[in-house]
């Protein structure tokens, strides 16, 4: 079996995996994260999104074995310590979640929107989002989220 | 009493642990020693079993044990809700094995399940078990299956039929009505079927303890003790002490994680046969091919006026495809659910409902966000709008002339319908108002009709819904063939510190429970917030309860709390007349305070708690505690109503349809949280709309689904929608204590038909007369319509 060394949030991990076994498998069943979700079989779904060397992946399509070398940050680990991250903070003050099962793929993909754009129109935002699927909220509350988050990062920065 | 957080936009309590990664869905739970299941599913929609051979399987690494239909196929699944022909018969009701050993009825029927010490191992051995198919045709059409000559998909059900079913007035006075109409709008169309797509797929944990023999099922599910019931009592004959049904966080149910599954009564089988736990999680593929779907009507609907444009008559045909076999709850939707919302807002005379029920090798279907009432507001308000573009007239002043008067259900009574329900109080004038104020209706049609001279047509549809919510009460279902009573459970234990646990029945997946439900018990115990904790999903620690659906979390359970919590106070005016030593009907409760009126005598909550458990000083003949469970079962339905306007563009040259601008106006009754009753309408929207324009389960003509999967399924997108333009106005329900009627389904209940009549209204604008499109409005078809 492969042997990889991956470093997720922060600690380096390093582990024998099946050769067929999926990283967002890995990150749910050996690592026990289990924030990172799996919604769909087909790429589609967007639950499962996590940061690989600092850009947004889907964990489901990807191997384990691929992410060897790799850094990667989940959910778990997007708040430093008890102080939440602004898009953390921006869907709770704007109700961007509802069962919260997409919540962590939305937000990891929305922060890496961000990163690539810090202060994005309506239409960005919802152009961003297209690769993750929301049930619950219609995803009205989930862009005002995300303008909550860009707003308050630009007052930071400034 | 205090006026704290009632009404308030209150940060939801149960965030915190979504976003940082920390809710604990049931397949994140990993038990010790745990096993993992996969169901090997039939491919083909109809098939005998010839043979099955798992010899090879059971060779494989892994490979813990293997079941089939020959082991546990006596056992299967009941349905919740009797239904009878016209003549008085029963309905047809064959069994749902947990596995078939005979005859598969439809792609993803299971066959056998493998436990393995992995998942994929499981999987693996799957694939090396034998089994000897004898194809057989499939009938997957409803109206095609009671034909003569279709295929049976049960050999004792003839014709495919469940039952027939009618309601409503007489059908020769309909007929009549009719015939007296100076105008008729015919109207021929199908409701699509739905995956209803939670985006959590389901998932249960069977975990049996030999010690205590018991047994524990972690489930995805919108009503843990409903589950326990079922499992216990129909299916494995379990005794229900014994048994510990837990619902953790559950990413999501719009109905369907309401039914009792097969596979929940195959992990607790399988984890007793094996003395380990057995997780079985389902792929996105498998919920395609198992979740329960919704909607699936075929219809003919005939709508009369007379010659002042009043509503005369409203006469129909429907075939409600109920799949393969019999889901929980399954024959009340196209029926009590659907059937008796055919009033809708107007005053229409005469109205009668011929319903069909029908097997076909097709996924069982049952409630979806909605349930039935979607398929009746579809209905309805496409006819309306349809006749108002048939007649010359506009669509709202058609609407505002065949209204319901508004009437409060207090000092007027409530509004008794033709199809058995009373509604309890409306003013549906007013939510169209609102609506057109806010469209500014004058100039979007001057609007519309500069825009029909270019290749971006522009459209408007109306929808005025109502529907039957808080469901519901036990003795009105139980007449109408309820096999289970629909009250719900709330206790209320304060701790000897003044802190407060609550229990509830209900089930939160997504609506906010902890929090809307602490706000209203904090604001009547006048205590903080954090003072309260609401607790629900575990049969161990909630007494009782009937779980989430229909929208009747706050009506029902809210209700269920409120009657503890009202038990709460007067024990605790008792315990503080003792101590404050003046008669029990000299104490007001006020900001948390037991206060003596009129002097300056006063005792917080937190000591009458206190006092309540270490009892020194305290009223002769009165308990010590301060804990009180209560059943609430209403004495009506709730009818929520409002008016939903889409504006819609549609392309020409290409038939796409993009939505502008979309209004709704709804009436819930009381708010207790804006801000999440608002989250909970802008899902609805978004999954009306969806069905609408992008949504619906295809079927090839031999059963197989051809779009099963977020691959082929279109899903609404972040991007196929603009911000959603919402109001409300208040027409508290007169029947239960917090004056709520439930917001969870309006939503998704008043905007579908909404976006069609835009489609069909910019199409008209451009002189295309088109009576209706095929529902999803794909670009091609809406093409195509204008092509014709």
């Amino acid at each position: 079996m492969p042997k990889i060394t991956v470093t997720v949030n922060g600690t380096s991990h390093t582990s024998e995996v099946e050769g067929r076994l999926l990283l967002v498998h890995y990150l749910r069943d050996t690592l026990h994260l289990t924030g990172t979700h799996v919604g769909c079989d087909t790429s589609s779904c967007g639950a499962c999104t996590i940061h690989l060397d600092g850009k947004a992946v889907k964990s489901c399509s990807m191997l384990a074995a691929q992410a060897d070398g790799s850094t990667i940050t989940t959910i778990e680990g997007l708040a430093t310590g008890n102080e939440l991250h602004p898009l953390q903070e921006g869907f709770k003050e704007e109700h961007g979640l509802q069962c919260g099962f997409c919540t962590p793929g939305m937000i990891m993909c929305a922060a890496d929107l961000l990163s690539h754009n810090p202060n994005p129109s309506e239409q960005e935002i919802r152009e961003g989002l297209e690769g993750n699927i929301c049930r619950c909220t219609g995803y009205h509350n989930i862009v005002r989220a995300i303008q909550y988050a860009a707003n308050k990062s630009l007052v930071v920065s400034e | 009493m205090s006026n704290k957080f009632i009404g308030k936009s209150v940060k939801r309590v149960e965030d915190k642990r979504f976003i940082t990664g920390r809710g604990r869905y049931t397949d994140d739970i990993v038990l010790p020693g745990m096993t993992y299941a996969y169901i090997l599913r039939s491919p083909y929609a109809h098939a005998r079993i010839k043979s099955i051979d798992t010899s090879a399987a059971e060779a494989m690494e892994g490979v813990v044990t293997i079941m089939t239909g020959e082991e546990v196929g006596h056992y299967g699944v009941p349905c919740g809700w009797q239904v009878n022909f016209k003549n008085g018969d029963t309905m047809k009701e064959p069994p749902h094995p947990l596995l078939v050993k005979d005859k598969v009825r439809h792609v993803g029927d299971a066959v056998a399940m493998v436990v393995a010490e992995s998942r994929e191992l499981a999987q693996d051995a799957a694939e090396a078990i034998m089994i000897d198919y004898e194809v057989l045709p499939a009938v997957i059409d409803a109206s095609k299956a009671v034909e003569e000559g279709a295929p049976l998909v049960h050999d004792d059900v003839p014709n495919n039929i469940c039952f027939d079913w009618e309601i409503g007035n007489p059908k020769e006075e309909v007929d009549a009505a009719l015939a007296s109409a100076s105008h008729i709008t015919t109207l021929e169309f199908v409701n699509q079927r739905l995956a209803p797509n939670a985006m959590e797929p389901r998932s249960y944990i069977g975990q049996y303890d030999n010690v205590y023999d018991k047994y524990t099922l972690y489930t995805s599910t919108q009503n843990p003790h409903l589950i326990r019931l079922l499992m216990c009592a129909f299916v494995l004959g379990l005794p229900e002490h014994k048994v510990r049904v837990v619902g953790p966080d559950v990413g999501g149910g719009f109905g369907s994680k309401i039914y009792h599954y097969t596979e929940e009564a195959l992990v607790t089988l399988a984890s007793k046969k094996i003395g380990r736990p057995v997780k079985w999680t389902e792929t996105r593929s498998e919920a395609f091919l198992t979740d329960a779907h919704g909607r699936d009507h075929v219809t003919k609907a005939e709508m009369g006026f007379d010659a002042d444009g009043k509503i005369v008559g409203l006469r129909i045909k429907t075939f409600a495809n109920l799949g393969a076999y019999l889901s929980t709850f399954s024959t009340a939707v196209p029926t009590y659910l659907h059937g008796t919302l055919l009033q809708g807002l107007y005053t229409t005379p005469k109205i009668h409902l011929d319903m069909t029920c029908v097997f076909t090798n097709t996924t069982a279907v049952d409630a979806y966000r909605g349930a039935g009432r979607p398929e009746a507001t579809y209905l309805l308000e496409r006819l309306l709008d349809l006749s108002a573009l048939e007649m010359g007239v506009d669509p709202t002043e058609l609407r505002l002339k065949n209204f319901i008067p508004a009437f409060d259900g207090v000092t007027q009574p409530g509004y008794q319908t033709n199809v058995a329900l009373q509604y309890d109080s409306g003013n549906y004038h007013g939510v169209l108002q609102r609506g057109l104020e806010m469209l500014g209706y004058e100039d979007f049609r001057k609007a519309q009709a500069e825009a029909a001279k270019t290749n971006k047509l522009l459209g408007v549809g109306f929808s005025t819904y109502i529907e039957a919510c808080g469901i519901a009460p036990s003795a009105v279902v139980g007449s109408l063939g309820a096999r289970a009573g629909l009250y719900e459970v709330g206790q209320v234990r304060v701790q000897p510190t003044g802190k407060v646990s609550v229990f509830t029945g209900a089930h939160s997946h997504g609506q906010g429970h902890e929090t809307t439900f602490a706000q209203v018990v904090a604001d009547r115990l006048g205590i903080p917030m954090e003072d309260v904790d609401i607790i629900h999903g575990d049969s161990d620690t909630v007494a009782f309860g009937m779980g989430t659906y229909g929208s009747r979390s706050l009506a029902v359970g809210g209700s269920a709390i409120v009657k503890s919590l009202d038990k709460i106070i007067e024990k605790g005016a008792k315990i503080a007349a003792h101590k404050l030593e003046c008669s029990v009907d000299d104490i007001e409760f006020i900001d948390g305070k037991f206060n003596v009126k009129g002097t300056d005598k006063s005792l917080g909550f937190g000591d009458i708690a206190l006092t309540a458990y270490v009892p020194h000083v305290y009223p002769a003949n009165l308990e010590p505690g301060l804990d009180f469970s209560s059943f609430y079962d209403p004495t009506n339905f709730t009818y929520p109503f409002g008016c939903h306007i889409a504006v819609v563009e549609v392309d020409k040259e290409t038939g796409t349809t993009k939505i502008k601008r979309f209004i709704a106006v709804d009436d819930v009754g009381n708010v207790i949280n804006p801000m999440i009753v608002d989250g909970q309408i802008h899902g609805g929207l978004a999954q009306g709309i969806g069905q609408a324009l992008f949504e619906g389960v295809e079927y090839d003509e031999n059963g197989q689904i051809i779009n099963a999967s977020y691959m082929d399924y279109t899903m609404p997108r972040a991007d196929d929608f603009p911000m959603f333009e919402l109001d409300r106005q208040v027409t508290p329900c007169p029947h239960n204590p917090l004056g709520v009627k439930g917001a969870g389904e309006a939503g998704c209940i008043g905007s579908t038909p909404a976006v069609t009549n835009a489609v069909i209204d910019a199409l008209w604008s451009a002189g295309h007369k088109v009576k209706d499109i095929r529902m999803p409005l794909t670009s091609e078809r809406v093409w195509r319509a204008m092509q014709s």
